[in-house]
């Protein structure tokens, strides 16, 4: 009986490969194309914000558009970056994680404190990452396995985190020795240069084209979209909804201590008030970037446009001299208009369904 | 009584309701008088509930006009509706649990002194309002503290807060027992009796001869036929909801039945269902009736393990299975299309091709090999004739019909050998109807065991080769295709003795 099925299939596919294979092919290559298209132009508001606010800053500021000033929006919003990548992985699931602030803080601290303690750099900033990593899997059983809502569970997760740091340093400082955590050794990560590239710069890249390609390319990815698109039919489709759920956690909370000590690096000491406020600049980009609280959609480019409109706007602002109280207003006039702009596409996709 | 001399308290004129591929409410005529209960029969499907949501202003008409004591009614909203003296009791209670019983009936209405809620009057009219149908009780209490049927009683009680005129129910027993419907129906006396309207949808038939005054009858969006009650019988009732004349609306092949493909024994699942045991062989449709919750979903999700079962067991070719969730079933070659696409079978922001491959993503090394799923897609498209003009469209974006085959297409490729088929035809049109009972058919040709659960029987009479009638979450019995009648089928599905029902 099962052979009977199965030959049918075959059948099937047989009639379409010969003839269909080219035709497929140039098909795939159009619709890719489309398909990109559409991509882009959910996050075009967005992108054509940065074109516009970049092309006023070359005008309105002669330091603007210096290799200089280029290079310090990037390291400035490495931190940022490197968080909102895994962001954009939990707010596609519908989750959200409000602990990346506190834990961002908590590597850093564990890192420096082991150099402090006589560990050389690489091994104690390895450590500090996979902390943020038992972060993000406490976050995950409990949001997975237990079912708890993700927003109380990390607004939990978040005061403990900053709870345990304080505890530990006295909310005081921590410093290490310079010949460990110097410019010309751990600092390099966060301030460094190779062959005039900035070392943050070169990070983003690779990450940036990781998580592309895990969003884009892979089972992890897609699971992702679907399980932020409809929970409960990715769960009937057979897909195990708690592992990628768990996982998703996961990944932000690694890349949440990889970020961590990027901060450290370029600041060589363990601030514990570090990224107070961070989740919520992490969220607002990813949401102005296309990703919606409702799940389901976003992308990494739309992001990293995100993380950097948001952080042009800061570093303009601060050339332009304007009060930098007045920049919190602008942001966050920002984050309306791009939730306004999410609400409206939404609409759009559920007037053409009903 | 003579209505005939009355005026008509609400007139519906050639009123339609057109939603994407489907004709819900075809050019509908009807007159409503004051103090008549005017039940409005029919299959699922057939238009009734459209056509209520029109009543009460949830859903803007088409085309066509609503006529309230000879003045044309315009669409606003259902506040609107309400103003105008039109309530709705809603099948599902649309009652806030933790709010107290006065809170709820005067919810969006409450009455303030200085801006302030005025508590006393509150509850002083919200026990005259539950006297009005016969509850007893505290108004104070909250809601949730309440059994259905008296939160019932409390939505009805709401739809009098508004001066109402016309009082429109939606299969208001469905969760009642014998005797919380003989109140409910004393309540409805009541009403009548001060003039109000009630306009009652059920397709109950043994309700419809103990409260109606009069009867419509819809099928297929249209209105079939409005008669006195002393003018119907069950059996003329049961004509004119399912029609004749559709046999070639279920293509089906001559069976080819093989050995038993799925036997299931005994599933219980507390409270949901008991002690339920069926087999279906390879190459044949077997059918799942019964009444709306009488266990035949929860039976095919506890059968693919996407609900816990308390005891039982599930036999695939012999073999017994060990199915702890949907990715078990699925790995031992079981299927279930759910019965709500949108709900629970769909994810809306992927794309048709994405949707495909949900259940079964070709992968190389866990990377997702995008020529491949771009031939699956291809290929079930001509195969299911998946109208569309790109494959990486949002599946929002299809008509019911597609968004079924694109479902379907998704467990093809799964070689499933069991199909679970729950409503396969709910919000589909006709033409897209007979292409899936075609496919299911070939399906079933091809060796694989179907399951077809379907609320509208003459689906199951045509398509299926066995029936199952479910009632109370307990197998009620089995037909044979010979055996097959609406009568039979509806004995079992309520429990009547088929003398009875006859």
């Amino acid at each position: 009986m099962k052979d009977a099925i199965q030959s049918t299939n075959e059948v099937i596919g047989a009639e379409a490969a010969p003839h269909g294979e080219p035709k497929a092919w140039q098909r795939m290559v159009v619709q890719r194309a489309r398909e990109r298209l559409g991509d882009f132009i959910g996050q075009a508001t967005a992108a054509a914000a940065l074109i516009v606010v970049f092309i006023f800053l070359s005008f309105a500021s002669p330091v603007f558009l210096t290799t200089d000033n280029l290079i310090n929006i990037i390291e400035q919003n490495a931190v940022t970056a490197t968080i909102a990548l895994g962001m954009t992985f939990v707010i596609i699931t519908a989750g959200i994680d409000l602990s990346v602030g506190s834990t961002a803080a908590m590597t850093g601290v564990v890192g420096v404190e082991l150099v402090a303690h006589g560990w050389h750099w690489p091994q104690a900033m390895l450590i500090a990452v996979l902390a943020g990593g038992v972060v993000g899997l406490v976050n995950g059983v409990l949001i997975s396995v237990t079912n708890l809502n993700p927003f109380i569970t990390t607004l939990g997760m978040m005061t403990v985190v900053r709870g345990l740091t304080d505890v530990y340093t006295n909310a005081v400082v921590v410093v290490g020795p310079e010949s460990e955590l110097g410019p010309q050794n751990f600092g390099v990560i966060g301030l460094g240069k190779l062959s005039g590239i900035p070392v943050a710069l070169i990070i983003l890249v690779v990450l940036s084209a990781l998580a592309y390609f895990l969003l884009s390319h892979t089972r992890l990815g897609r699971y992702t979209y679907a399980i932020g698109s409809n929970q409960e039919a990715a769960r009937l489709s057979g897909i195990p909804v708690k592992r990628y759920l768990l996982l998703v956690y996961v990944i932000l909370g690694l890349l949440t201590g990889l970020a961590g000590v990027i901060a450290v690096s370029r600041l060589s000491i363990a601030e514990p008030n570090f990224g107070i406020g961070l989740e919520l600049d992490v969220i607002a980009a990813t949401v102005v970037g296309g990703a919606s609280l409702f799940g389901g959609q976003g992308t990494i480019v739309g992001t990293l446009i995100g993380v950097f409109l948001i952080g042009v706007i800061r570093d303009g602002s601060v050339l332009l001299d304007i009060n930098s109280f007045w920049q919190n207003v602008i942001i966050g006039v920002v984050i309306w208009l791009a939730v306004l702009w999410d609400q409206f596409r939404r609409r759009r996709i559920s007037s053409l369904s009903s | 009584m003579a209505l005939s001399q009355q005026s008509p308290l609400i007139q519906l004129v050639n009123i339609s309701k057109k939603f994407p591929g489907v004709l819900a409410v075809n050019t509908v005529s009807l007159d409503i008088f004051p103090g008549e209960v005017h039940v409005v029969a029919g299959e699922n499907g057939a238009g009734k509930s459209t056509l209520m949501k029109l009543l009460s202003q949830v859903e803007r008409p088409t085309s066509g006009t609503v006529v309230l004591n000879g003045q044309e009614v315009h669409f606003v909203n259902p506040q609107h509706a309400q103003r105008l003296g039109i309530s709705m009791v809603y099948q599902e209670f649309a009652l806030a649990p933790h709010l107290t019983i006065a809170q709820n009936i005067v919810l969006g209405r409450e009455s303030t002194r200085f801006g302030a809620i005025n508590h006393r009057a509150e509850v002083e009219q919200a026990r005259q309002l539950l006297q009005r149908v016969g509850l007893h009780i505290d108004p104070k209490r909250l809601v949730s503290t309440l059994s259905v049927a008296e939160q019932q009683m409390v939505e009805i009680a709401k739809a009098l807060d508004v001066e109402a005129k016309l009082v429109i129910m939606d299969e208001p027993t469905a969760t009642l027992t014998e005797r919380e419907i003989a109140h409910l129906f004393a309540v409805i006396r009541g009403l009548t009796d001060q003039g109000i309207a009630v306009l009652y949808i059920s397709h109950r038939l043994d309700e419809i001869f103990q409260i109606a005054d009069r009867v419509t009858v819809m099928r297929d969006g249209k209105v079939v036929a409005t008669l006195p009650r002393s003018e119907v019988d069950q059996q003329k009732l049961i004509r004119l909801m399912v029609g004749r004349d559709i046999h070639n609306l279920y293509p089906k092949p001559e069976p080819k039945i093989g050995p038993v493909m799925l036997r299931v024994e005994g599933i219980t699942r507390r409270g949901v269902l008991h002690q339920c045991s069926f087999e279906v062989r390879a190459g044949e449709i077997l059918g799942f009736a019964g009444l709306v919750g009488s266990g035949r979903t929860e039976l095919a999700r506890a059968v693919f393990g996407a609900d816990p079962i308390d005891a039982g067991s599930i036999w695939l070719e012999g073999k017994r299975l060990s199915i702890q969730s949907p990715a078990s079933a699925i790995a031992a070659g079981i299927g279930y299309l759910t019965e709500d696409r949108k709900r629970d079978g769909l994810a809306m922001t992927l794309d048709i091709a994405q949707n495909i491959t949900l259940t079964n993503l070709p992968t190389v090394a866990s990377w997702i090999d995008l020529g491949k799923e771009e031939r699956i897609a291809v290929r079930a498209r001509d195969r299911l004739k998946i109208r569309t003009p790109s494959l990486h469209r949002k599946v929002t974006v299809l008509s019911g019909g597609n968004q079924q085959k694109v479902i379907v297409a998704r467990w093809l490729e799964t070689q499933a050998r069991v199909l679970f088929f729950d409503e396969p035809s709910r919000g589909i049109d006709v033409n897209a109807k007979a292409e899936i009972f075609e496919l299911i058919g070939s399906l079933a040709s091809e060796g694989r065991a179907i399951v077809m659960i379907s609320s509208y029987l003459p689906e199951l009479l045509n398509m299926c080769d066995r029936l199952v009638v479910m009632r109370e979450g307990r197998i009620a019995g089995e037909l044979q295709r010979s055996e097959f009648t609406e009568e039979r089928v509806m004995a079992l599905a309520t429990g009547a003795s088929e003398g009875e029902t006859l």
